[in-house]
């Protein structure tokens, strides 16, 4: 037995041991060693196993519905609309229907809700997993942070199979000052639950990419959800105050958490 | 001018090149998405038999990108050489597909037409060509380049390690690489994409890059992959920079979206050069490609992607690059929606590349939102290395985990050469040899014990732990 081990262990040529005290240092396959050129059945496994939770990541489906009802009973106003993508394999070819919504989904939008200062949207983007994960635990601490500025989400749109830009349509048509978009990120092999926010002040339909502010790889492990709830609260008062975001937004919440209080709104 | 077809009792017309061009174009997301692609299978065969009809010298005076308001059009057209356009002027497209299969095509006769030869031509007759045609073809073009080592000679190809980290931490960069060096790879360059693109950043990873190589007195040529005014702004730092790095594209605006011109490019070639740092070569520049990227910068004026892709090459030969590299399963689904199409791409990519004299490279990838994986890259990369493809990229376990996506391994290029007995560029092979991480048949020993290498990554470990 013992040397039925010892001989299978001769194929593989383990990784040198000169690496060794680098290895520490990045999250990258190294020092994975070799079966003659090839990878270990270890290393390779390992390597499909994180592919296949990326794909599940991008081709699955949020549930929707159950988002609603959890949105629901935290007692915000929420609806739940698609892009002009109707499915998985459109909304990857068809960056340009993930980003639009139909003129009849607007006015229904409208008519459930009615206008909303500061509106969250969350759409699954490229990673279900991402918002099934992540979503709530974000909104809820954004929430918190908000409310000690004095503000607060006024209602909560679920987008399917929504990109970034679909906020423009849906800010636009609930006349927002402000939309907060909490969306799946394109995922990696190390983390397939990344979600990303994009701040954008008065949404409108054609929007530029550079007049958002992004808060990317929120996931425990990457970016806490508390954490990113407080750039992005920050990012959402000073949006409010200077009426911008984008480039000439830069976020510096991190100078306030140095300091201390900067002003009486935030906790102390 | 317009072209035309009967087929199966359908008059199909296509009102210029442009458009037939497009309309021929082998299926794929891009030109679905811009709206450019044939409606169905039988209108995208029936412009490929009408412009197998349609002769070359047509590109000449048919316009793609207005010559009025793109420069890259401009260099196109300008830098036309009519006598080296002579021994194909007479040929339909479908005629040249033919010489360029036959034995009368030469390496020597396809470096002699080069200068001959535009783009869009190149283009149009890979829309007619089949994988195995592109490879045979491809196969037969020679394009050496050198810098501290020789590119592209035959029965070689080279890898660029690519070391990446998601904070550009020196350490893990460090460490990427020497786990790439240990399994025989970066005889194309080290290069390193930054996560950030401030200057000091920028220096800091090229003097790491150049600290490395020359602790360990490898004979390769490093690059950090940043703006390439941020390489120029190092370079009258001081720093100790080999090549300078572009992404570009095929048309006036798209290159202006990545925020550069020929004009900028020309004072980066001339910067890079002053350093002369150069021992076996003087080949400076590194671009990046990809299908897709025009569109994306809303500068494709109605020409198909390949096409666009194409006309990059004709940017990149202008300024006598070491490397290019087409990144064609990176750009997404929306322009390459599958397997398939990247592998088509890619094989469409540096046979264009190649034909009009540029040294192509592939990064043999895809995104997870792709529907492609390992196995597609698997196919790719054999396809490419038959196609004497002078170089593809490697990262660590395929998993770049700065950019998130996968490329290929270490591992796979080492496989490819047992798998095809191609070797590495022959100055960086001599110093694996010498420092006892081959044999001599350049295979990987089977327990490396590479003692000469010891006090250089023992004084490489030391300045990293001091710089903790």
């Amino acid at each position: 037995m013992s040397n039925e081990t010892n001989r299978h262990l001769d194929v593989i040529t383990p990784a040198t041991p000169v690496l060794d005290d680098l290895r520490r240092f990045t999250a990258a396959r190294v020092g994975l060693g070799r079966a003659g050129s090839g990878l270990p059945t270890a290393a390779h496994l390992k390597f499909t196993l994180d592919h296949a939770r990326a794909r599940d990541a991008v081709w699955s489906a949020i549930d929707s519905r159950g988002l609603a009802g959890e949105i629901a009973n935290r007692g915000y106003p929420v609806a739940v609309v698609a892009s002009e993508a109707g499915d998985r394999p459109t909304y990857v070819r068809r960056p340009d229907l993930g980003r639009s919504l139909a003129p009849a989904n607007a006015a229904l939008l409208r008519s459930k809700l009615g206008a909303a200062r500061i509106v969250a949207v969350i759409a699954d983007g490229l990673s279900a997993a991402a918002v099934s994960a992540n979503a709530l635990p974000t909104l809820d601490a954004i929430a918190a942070r908000l409310g000690a500025y004095g503000l607060a989400v006024d209602a909560v749109v679920i987008a399917e199979q929504g990109r970034v830009a679909i906020g423009d349509p849906i800010g636009a048509a609930l006349e927002a000052e402000l939309v907060i978009v909490l969306i799946g990120e394109r995922p990696g092999l190390s983390a397939a639950d990344s979600l990303g926010c994009y701040i954008t002040f008065r949404p409108a339909e054609g929007t530029p990419d550079s007049a958002r502010n992004c808060v990317s790889n929120i996931r425990p492990g990457g970016l806490e959800p508390r954490d990113a709830a407080f750039k992005i609260a920050w990012l959402t008062r000073e949006a409010l105050s200077r009426g911008l975001t984008g480039i000439d937004l830069k976020e510096d919440s991190a100078a306030e958490l140095e300091t201390g209080p900067a002003a009486p709104l935030i906790e102390g | 001018m317009a072209y035309s077809i009967a087929l199966d009792g359908t008059n199909w017309r296509f009102p210029d090149l442009r458009d037939l061009l497009a309309k021929a174009t082998p299926k794929r997301s891009g030109d679905e998405l811009a709206g450019l692609a044939a409606e169905s299978a039988v209108h995208r065969i029936a412009a490929q038999m009408a412009l197998a009809e349609a002769p070359l010298a047509d590109f000449l005076t048919a316009t793609f990108v207005p010559y009025e308001i793109d420069e890259v059009t401009r260099l196109i057209l300008d830098g036309h050489d009519a006598a080296a356009f002579r021994p194909i002027a007479a040929m339909t497209v479908g005629e040249f597909r033919e010489w360029l299969l036959s034995p009368r095509a030469t390496p020597e006769a396809l470096a002699a037409i080069r200068p001959g030869l535009t783009p869009e031509m190149v283009a149009a007759v890979s829309k007619l060509m089949r994988l195995q045609d592109l490879i045979l073809v491809a196969a037969k073009c020679r394009v050496v380049t050198a810098f501290r080592n020789t590119i592209g000679l035959p029965g070689r190809f080279a890898t660029r390690l690519q070391p990446n980290h998601p904070t550009d931490d020196s350490r893990g960069i460090a460490a990427s690489l020497v786990d790439g060096l240990l399994l025989g790879a970066g005889d194309a360059v080290f290069g390193v994409n930054p996560a950030t693109d401030g200057v000091q950043d920028y220096t800091r990873v090229v003097a790491l890059l150049d600290d490395i190589r020359e602790r360990l007195n490898v004979p390769t040529q490093t690059c950090c992959l940043g703006h390439v005014t941020t390489a120029i702004k190092a370079i009258n730092k001081g720093a100790p920079l080999d090549l300078v790095f572009q992404s570009i594209a095929g048309s006036e605006g798209a290159n202006a979206g990545f925020g550069v011109s020929l004009a900028t490019l020309a004072e980066a070639q001339d910067a890079a050069l002053s350093l002369g740092r150069g021992t076996v070569g003087r080949n400076v520049m590194y671009f990046e490609t990809g299908q897709g990227a025009a569109l994306s910068a809303n500068a494709h004026h109605g020409v198909d992607q390949q096409t666009m892709e194409a006309r990059a090459y004709a940017v990149a030969r202008r300024f006598d690059p070491l490397l290019v590299n087409t990144v064609v399963g990176f750009i997404g689904p929306e322009y390459l929606y599958n397997g398939k199409e990247i592998t088509r791409a890619g094989l469409e990519d540096h046979f264009c590349g190649k034909l009009l004299g540029v040294p192509m490279g592939v990064d043999v990838c895809y995104t997870n939102h792709c529907d492609a994986d390992q196995d597609d890259m698997d196919g790719l990369l054999l396809l490419l290395v038959n196609a004497g493809v002078n170089f593809v990229i490697t990262v660590p376990g395929a998993d770049d985990v700065m950019l998130n996506y996968q490329s290929l391994s270490y591992h796979d290029a080492l496989s490819a050469r047992d798998i095809t007995g191609r070797r590495r560029a022959p100055e960086f092979e001599a110093w694996l040899a010498e420092v006892g991480l081959t044999d001599g048949a350049g295979r990987l020993r089977p327990d490396p014990d590479p003692l000469a290498m010891r006090p250089g990554l023992a004084a490489l470990s030391a300045r990293l732990e001091a710089a903790e």
